[in-house]
């Protein structure tokens, strides 16, 4: 009762000298920290973001796969092993088996939406706990960690 | 009991209906009206429309506000150390602070000063001066840090700066404490005064990159130069500087140099003095000076000293410099945005006399002087004046524009902000202070294009604004809104140190430049570690260097050994997030030095000369996941001369074997 008296009283004095008020606009709560609903995704393998199809060679690009390596090492290496083992995020082992490719690429380089409404990727940061933090990446250096981790799951 | 309560809320609360429904101030404290709060209102996630930078006097920084909201938004380390950022702690950042005199941990920044081009502000950079140990510092608007400080000779009490030319192409920095120059020897008797002390002001120049350098210095007759602007449109290539102590006093100035009826303000043809320059007039004097730049791929700053300045004598050299008299002790010397219009502000003066640049030029041309002063012509005031503004207030202070033809003068004296005609000279409107005003500033008010929808006014007095807080106060702002034709009070915040000048400029201009990460693939820095496979600890003699990494949520190592007494502890900590707003922390139980604070791809270097054996921790202070708690390590302190092996490690969390324990132990 009390609340709604000092509550009344405020919205009085509002009432009173705000004129022009009324339309303030909602605020947009920041992406980052998003945590509100989203519609739920369509159950895409894909995930979210950019990547709506990725063509991958039989074989491996071994000059696209060293260049993954060297992201891996600077970017992605702290926190991820290549076995199964998981460190901060889960280990690398078999990867390219649990996901679509395009899921991948999506997640690299869209973590942010992806950890805020792909529902593979909230299940996964359940577990993990650390959102795994925007490394900036490009297009291509998705690709190429993408191919890394198809060497890693003994694409020749 | 909830009966009685509820009764004097109820109370309150229609009370308070009332008084705001009628929207009339009643009295001084709340000379606000009605609609004051939706003006200065930015809802929660939104933007400020303007960046405040203020000058933080005392504490040596600069700090970043939002208009109207008055939020502070940054504290940018200037001339001052900052152990909550690690500046002039870290190993990079220590070279910013040296001088002539050495490392210098502190000093007095009173004015900030938006780069300009063609008389408009850019965005590039502001500018800073200190106030003590003569120095200019120019700090870059996409980091907002400070990117280089360059010192200044034959200077002491550098106050009239850093001013700059409409093109930023020269920041100028004049002489408060006219001394002895460098080059001659300094030990005389304080009473020599009008025989061995000179006035100085510096030109730098400022290239299209930012670098600073002097290019030259125009030596003057010893008197106290305050504050400057420079010309603009048809006065280009004229700078006018207001100067007191034109009695010469070296005692007691509160009074000896309050005697003269006027004082002066300094008109300087620039171009005349580069001609001068170019054709080999100036001398070059043996000095010492430090210039100091920040580099952002190395994330690391260099000191050089130099050694040499060239100094133009500007009473032997004929037509640089003319006085025109100006009433009492002249603080404010400000140039309306035509640059017609020269606006004095004598602070003991009951008027404000404005010049005209064109009167001025004709009085040069038909040598209208009333004599001269120490070598200088000083024109008859009369002949340059435009016109007297009489009975504004007490105390003129600082005049900046609106570019409506109105100016807004600071009174210190009357505590108001009085906003005039030019043309007419006429009051239009005067607003309370609370209380005694010192700079005031509108955005973009010094430049060719004022942004007129505020006016802030900075207080030296704050007594009963905020909630007290023992002895020592914070100062006072207010925000006035100006978009009506009479001043309204929207806002009131505290501010750090104590603001002298301050500026303003639209957000648009900055936040799009405004720099989020530094990339790792970019890092040059000598010690960067480009990922956990380059992390590794290295020792060289008595030097231990620790090549670290830091990621949500662990160092890497964070198990290090070896370290004995005597040793000096390097630990180069590279930040591997590429994330905007995730920064490490990095301390040191025991360091008598600071933290580091290491942005995204950034490598910053703490050394650590550890006082005792033992086993000392290390942690992140920067919130920085879930686990931010659990991102810590641990080094361990051996005594000198044991064999204990340099090792380092992460993640091996094996009990050591028993021999092994005791073999180390030995």
């Amino acid at each position: 009762m009390k609340k709604f008296l000092l509550l009344a009283g405020m919205v009085s004095l509002i009432y009173a000298c705000g004129g022009g008020n009324k339309e303030e606009k909602k605020e947009t709560p920041a992406t980052a920290e998003s945590t509100e609903s989203a519609p739920a995704a369509p159950a895409d393998e894909k995930g979210i973001g950019k990547f709506t199809k990725v063509d991958l060679g039989d074989k491996l690009d071994a000059g696209m796969a060293q260049a993954g390596k060297g992201i891996f090492d600077i970017k992605c290496s702290a926190c991820h092993k290549l076995t199964e083992e998981k460190l901060v995020g889960p280990g690398w082992k078999n990867v390219t088996q649990r996901r679509k490719p395009e899921w991948i690429m999506n997640f690299v380089t869209n973590v942010d939406e992806m950890l805020s409404k792909d529902p593979k990727a909230q299940a996964q940061l359940e577990i993990c706990l650390v959102r795994m933090p925007n490394q900036n990446l490009t297009d291509d250096d998705a690709r190429h960690i993408l191919e890394f981790m198809r060497m890693n799951d003994g694409v020749k | 009991m909830t009966h009685i309560l509820k009764q004097p809320i109820l109370l309150l609360a229609v009370l308070l209906g009332i008084s705001f429904q009628s929207c009339k101030p009643k009295s001084t404290t709340s000379a606000v009206s009605g609609d004051a709060a939706v003006k200065a209102y930015v809802p929660p996630g939104k933007y400020d429309e303007f960046y405040n930078f203020l000058s933080g006097g005392f504490s040596g920084q600069m700090s970043v506000y939002g208009l109207p909201s008055g939020r502070l938004f940054r504290v940018i380390p200037v001339f001052s150390v900052d152990p909550e950022k690690g500046y002039g702690y870290s190993e990079e950042t220590k070279p910013m602070l040296n001088t002539s005199h050495g490392f210098i941990p502190w000093d007095d920044l009173h004015h900030t000063e938006l780069s300009q081009t063609n008389g408009e502000i850019d965005g590039r950079w502001i500018f800073g001066n200190a106030n003590n140990t003569p120095r200019v510092a120019r700090i870059d608007l996409t980091t907002f840090r400070t990117a280089e400080i360059i010192e200044l000779p034959n200077s002491a009490g550098n106050h009239s700066s850093p001013f700059t030319t409409e093109n930023s192409e020269y920041v100028v920095a004049g002489t408060r404490f006219s001394v002895p120059v460098d080059y001659v020897n300094g030990d005389v008797p304080i009473n020599t005064y009008k025989k061995n002390f000179k006035g100085t002001l510096s030109f730098i120049s400022v290239s299209k990159e930012g670098a600073m350098d002097i290019a030259f210095q125009l030596l003057l007759p010893g008197v106290n130069f305050d504050l400057s602007h420079s010309g603009k449109g048809p006065s280009s290539g004229w700078f006018f500087f207001s100067c007191y102590n034109s009695e010469q006093a070296n005692t007691l100035l509160e009074v000896n140099a309050s005697q003269r009826d006027k004082d002066f303000i300094l008109a300087v043809n620039w171009k005349k003095a580069e001609e001068y320059l170019k054709a080999g007039k100036g001398v070059k004097q043996k000095v010492r000076y430090a210039h100091n730049t920040y580099d952002e791929n190395t994330h690391s700053a260099k000191s050089e000293i130099r050694e040499e300045v060239t100094v133009l004598d500007a009473v032997a050299l004929k037509d640089i410099c003319y006085l025109i008299p100006c009433p009492k002790s002249p603080h404010g010397c400000d140039v309306d945005p035509t640059g017609e219009y020269i606006v004095g502000s004598g602070k003991l003066a009951a008027l404000i006399p404005v010049f005209a640049f064109s009167k001025l030029q004709k009085a040069i041309a038909d040598k209208t002087y009333e004599g001269e002063y120490e070598g200088i012509p000083v024109i008859k005031y009369e002949a340059a004046l435009y016109g007297e503004v009489k009975k504004p207030g007490l105390g003129p202070l600082h005049t900046e524009f609106d570019g409506k033809g109105n100016a807004y003068t600071s009174f210190f004296v009357s505590s108001e902000i009085v906003k005039w005609n030019i043309k007419d000279l006429k009051v239009l409107d005067r607003a309370p202070t609370f209380y005694s005003i010192g700079h005031l500033c509108i955005p973009g008010g010094d430049t060719r294009k004022p942004n007129p929808k505020y006016v802030i006014g900075y207080n030296k007095i704050t007594k009963d604004r905020y909630l007290p807080t023992g002895p020592e106060l914070s100062q006072s702002a207010q925000i006035y809104d100006i978009s009506g034709d009479k001043m309204q009070l929207i806002n009131d915040f505290p501010t750090i140190g104590e603001p002298h000048y301050a500026q303003a400029v639209a957000a648009d201009l900055l936040m799009k430049n405004s720099r989020k990460i530094y990339k790792i693939e970019e890092n040059k820095n000598p010690y960067v570690s480009k990922g956990e496979k380059e992390t590794k600890v290295v020792r060289e003699g008595n030097k231990v260097h620790v090549y670290m990494t830091a990621i949500r949520s662990h160092f890497s190592p964070d198990n290090i050994e070896g370290v004995t007494m005597g040793d000096e502890v390097y630990f180069h900590v590279t930040n591997l997030e590429q994330d905007w707003d995730v920064p490490h922390g990095f301390a040191v139980k025991g360091a008598p030095t600071a933290e580091l604070l290491i942005m995204p791809g950034e490598t910053q270097t703490l050394k650590w000369v550890p006082e005792k054996t033992g086993i000392y921790p290390i942690y992140c202070t920067d919130f920085c996941s879930a686990l931010h708690q659990e991102m810590q390590g641990y080094v361990r302190v051996s005594p000198k001369g044991s064999n204990v092996p340099i090792t380092f490690s992460l993640g091996t969390n094996t009990a050591a074997p028993e021999a092994t324990d005791k073999k180390a132990a030995q």
